[in-house]
């Protein structure tokens, strides 16, 4: 049979809950077309039902998770750019079909690729950087060190489909957070495929939680679930922020707003992404006999 | 102990020879005015509508002061000259701005007495708390953070940090002189200029704190000080010419403030409830614990955020512990703040009296057993004796709302990880109390309880140096220490 005639195998793009890649609950998608309006792919439509499935998984991975070695921590994040860099190609492609030219994609899966590295690196020091031990005046040892928050919701920014993903993820999750991410309405293929990597990389089951779906439909849902704990938003829009803020508050979320940042600038990478999502503990103890 | 023992110390406990002849702190070197204006520009200012309410001695029931209500146009006023203030004050050379805060520190230091003796007459708390704890950090507070001021670039590696620019801060009544400390000390340090409002029914000390800050020569408008209840605060806090909202208090107002202010550019740190767990194993200290626990829920009446309102009692010592606890409650004296024996002052208002009494009503309707100690009660005041409630569960209201008052839960446990469980089993996540000989253990527990502060074989230690500030929803940032400064800093990398 020659490749001509072979008919190509298309791929069902699915979301990503507890290390499995379940259809949505909702049986419901949305197309995503190129720019002549041909179909590339049905898309996910995650429910709120999903996204609460995403979160009890999240919940459930946080303990392992959080207290799991920073060493280790860092060598599955190392992992994953590992697989990144593997999957190179399958990337570049898969953001061309969605209309971005080869150069900008090449050049976005390596960012991608590097931005993992550079947080794997992180994984064991950002805590010696942001721990204290505090002089009390009393005679006491005394010291702060840096908790993940817990679970962590992530509206990803919907310019970036795959870099303002991977840019706000990482910090999260190297910090011993869980996760639930909501991907680019307009670019979600390349964070499904992202999913698959992650899948590939020993990241335990539900530390990463990947849904596709509308952002009108779902940032309501993220912001104002009583488990998690933190929501991470890109969106500049002053009526999107006040409203994930007003539900926020339900129960005191961490709001963490990163709006009009150039995902592919260097800026755009630092300790204190990841110590957004952390708490800061302090400990005392008594010094005598 | 065997049981013959314990009657024996019961009995000692109660016989009147444990009594100590009265020593009030004196009064005469007191001056409180008979009434207060806002302190808006450097100067005290009547309120716009000429409005004014009293300030009660929750002992004597006695009003101490008229206290200015300070109305949207007075809030107006305020704001604007924080905001005059603050371009020179966040331009002004670190190192002199910090020589001020300095000079606030050692004027407080040299007005301990005042302060410490105002303090309990406003508030209820014992002098001996006011005198050792509250004035004293305070200053502490002050000195910690004038340090800071030139040396900010140290703190934060890669960053520039700027000051925010006015700073709304509201404070609650349960430590009205060192709340003031935490909120304003760092945000002078960091080139803000502040407006602060004191809780209505203890405006005393932050009043005086403002004569102090006319006599250390800061310019005006780097501090205001305004007074009223929550209406004046909620105008405060919605100011459209605030930066930053600083706020400690219940949960229920940190979530309205989280609300009210979505949508602007607010920055916020919430100091907010708590429900803290005591946690004591078997094989820790008794007699120690027992004054941990002691000082965890009876220090300050109670009115404590990070009180230690839950007990967890591993279940082979729980009889012991909780019979040494009702002897030990036993020998704690009620009544005048002002009296250097007393251990608990007074409740810090009706109101408050009234929210702990409903509690106590509740618990028992909950089917829970009370004990209170039989110590006397003087007539007229507010006044709660010291409580705890056993034979609780975990979903009793009891046990998951805040009480703020001086009321104990007690619960036991078998296994390490049963008594984890249950202490992380509330909304809650400001402080946690671990008490055992174990080094292991302790390292355990302290990692695994979800709260901001943990104490091991201590309970209520603060230090301006040490961060403060709660998990989930016992609020958002830090207090304190090195983590307090990200609180008034503008830390956004520089945009290329």
């Amino acid at each position: 049979m020659s490749a001509a005639s072979r008919v190509a195998v298309a791929k069902t793009y699915k979301i990503y809950i507890d290390g499995k890649f379940p259809r949505t609950e909702s049986g419901r998608y949305f197309a995503l077309e190129d720019k002549d309006g041909h179909v590339i792919a049905n898309v996910s439509r995650g429910s709120r039902k999903d996204f609460r499935n995403a979160v009890v998984a999240a919940r459930n991975a946080f303990g392992k998770w959080s207290s799991a070695s920073a060493y280790l921590r860092g060598q599955i994040l190392y992992r994953i750019a590992e697989m990144l860099e593997g999957r190179r190609e399958q990337f570049i492609a898969e953001l061309v079909t969605q209309a971005i030219s080869k150069r900008r994609a090449a050049a976005e899966v390596d960012a991608c690729t590097d931005r993992i590295v550079y947080y794997a690196g992180w994984a064991d020091k950002y805590q010696q950087i942001f721990s204290a031990v505090n002089p009390v005046s009393s005679s006491h040892f005394n010291f702060s060190v840096l908790e993940p928050t817990g679970v962590v919701a992530i509206i990803a920014p919907d310019e970036s489909g795959l870099l303002g993903l991977v840019s706000n993820v990482m910090p999260a999750i190297v910090g011993g957070n869980t996760c639930v991410v909501l991907a680019s309405e307009s670019l979600p293929l390349c964070a499904v495929s992202f999913a698959e990597v992650l899948h590939a990389s020993d990241v335990p089951p539900g530390v990463v939680n990947v849904l596709t779906g509308y952002r009108s439909e779902l940032t309501t849902q993220f912001a104002s679930h009583m488990d998690v704990n933190a929501i991470v938003y890109t969106d500049g829009d002053p009526e999107v922020g006040k409203s994930i803020q007003v539900e926020a508050a339900q129960n005191i979320k961490r709001v963490i707003a990163r709006p009009g940042i150039r995902w592919d600038s260097e800026t755009s990478q630092s300790p204190y992404l990841v110590q957004d999502t952390q708490e800061t503990k302090t400990t005392w103890h008594p010094i005598g006999a | 102990m065997d049981s013959q023992a314990n009657k024996l110390a019961f009995d000692l406990a109660f016989d009147d020879g444990w009594r100590y002849a009265p020593a009030p702190e004196s009064v005469d070197h007191i001056r409180i005015d008979e009434q207060y204006g806002l302190f808006i520009g450097g100067e005290f200012v009547a309120p716009e509508e000429g409005r004014y309410f009293p300030s009660i001695n929750p002992a004597t029931e006695e009003p101490l002061s008229n206290i200015a209500l300070a109305t949207a146009p007075d809030v107006d006023a305020a704001v604007a000259a924080a905001r005059k203030a603050y371009g020179k004050w966040s331009k002004m050379k670190a190192a002199e701005r910090g020589k001020l805060v300095y000079r606030l520190a050692r004027m407080l230091q040299e007005r301990s007495r005042e302060f410490a003796t105002i303090e309990s007459l406003d508030g209820g708390k014992p002098i001996r708390e006011s005198r050792d704890i509250d004035i004293p950090l305070a200053a502490a507070h002050f000195f910690y953070y004038a340090g800071w001021a030139d040396k900010l670039e140290y703190a934060f590696p890669g960053r520039t940090p700027r000051p925010l620019g006015v700073v709304a801060q509201v404070i609650p009544w349960n430590f009205p002189l060192l709340m003031l400390a935490w909120k304003i000390a760092p945000a002078l340090a960091c080139g803000n200029t502040v407006v602060l409002k004191p809780a209505e029914t203890t405006p005393l000390t932050a009043l005086k704190f403002a004569q102090l800050v006319q006599d250390a020569g800061l310019p005006p408008g780097v501090v205001n000080i305004i007074t009223g209840a929550g209406d004046t605060g909620a105008l405060l806090v919605n100011h459209p010419d605030v930066d930053k909202i600083a706020f400690t208090g219940s949960t229920e107002v940190g979530r309205t403030i989280q609300k009210s202010i979505a949508g602007t550019n607010k920055r916020y740190t919430l100091e907010l409830g708590g429900k803290a767990a005591n946690i004591i194993f078997a094989d820790a200290a008794i007699d120690q614990a027992v004054e941990g626990i002691v000082n965890g829920i009876f220090f300050n009446q109670g009115h404590v955020c990070c009180a230690g309102s839950r007990l967890f009692v591993q279940e082979s010592v729980a009889d012991e512990v909780v019979q040494k606890l009702r002897e030990r409650m036993e020998t704690l004296i009620i009544g005048d703040p002002l009296d250097k024996n007393t251990d608990i002052g007074a409740i810090n208002s009706a109101e408050q009296l009234e929210r702990i009494r409903a509690y106590l009503k509740i618990g028992e309707e909950e089917g829970a057993e009370m004990h209170q100690s039989s110590c006397p009660v003087p007539d007229r005041g507010y006044w709660c004796r010291p409580t705890i409630f056993t034979g609780v569960s975990q979903s009793n209201r009891i046990v998951q709302e805040e009480i703020f008052g001086p009321v104990l839960a007690v619960q036991t446990f078998r296994t390490l990880e049963e008594g984890l469980t249950k202490a992380n089993n509330t909304a809650y996540g400001l402080s946690g109390g671990i008490w055992t000989d174990k080094g292991a253990k302790i390292f355990k527990m302290t990692q695994g309880v979800r709260a901001g502060v943990i104490w091991a074989n201590t309970f209520n230690k603060f230090d301006p140096t040490s961060p403060f500030g709660g998990y989930k929803e016992s609020g958002v940032g830090r207090e304190g220490g090195l983590h307090g400064l990200a609180a008034y800093l503008d830390l956004e990398a520089q945009r290329s």
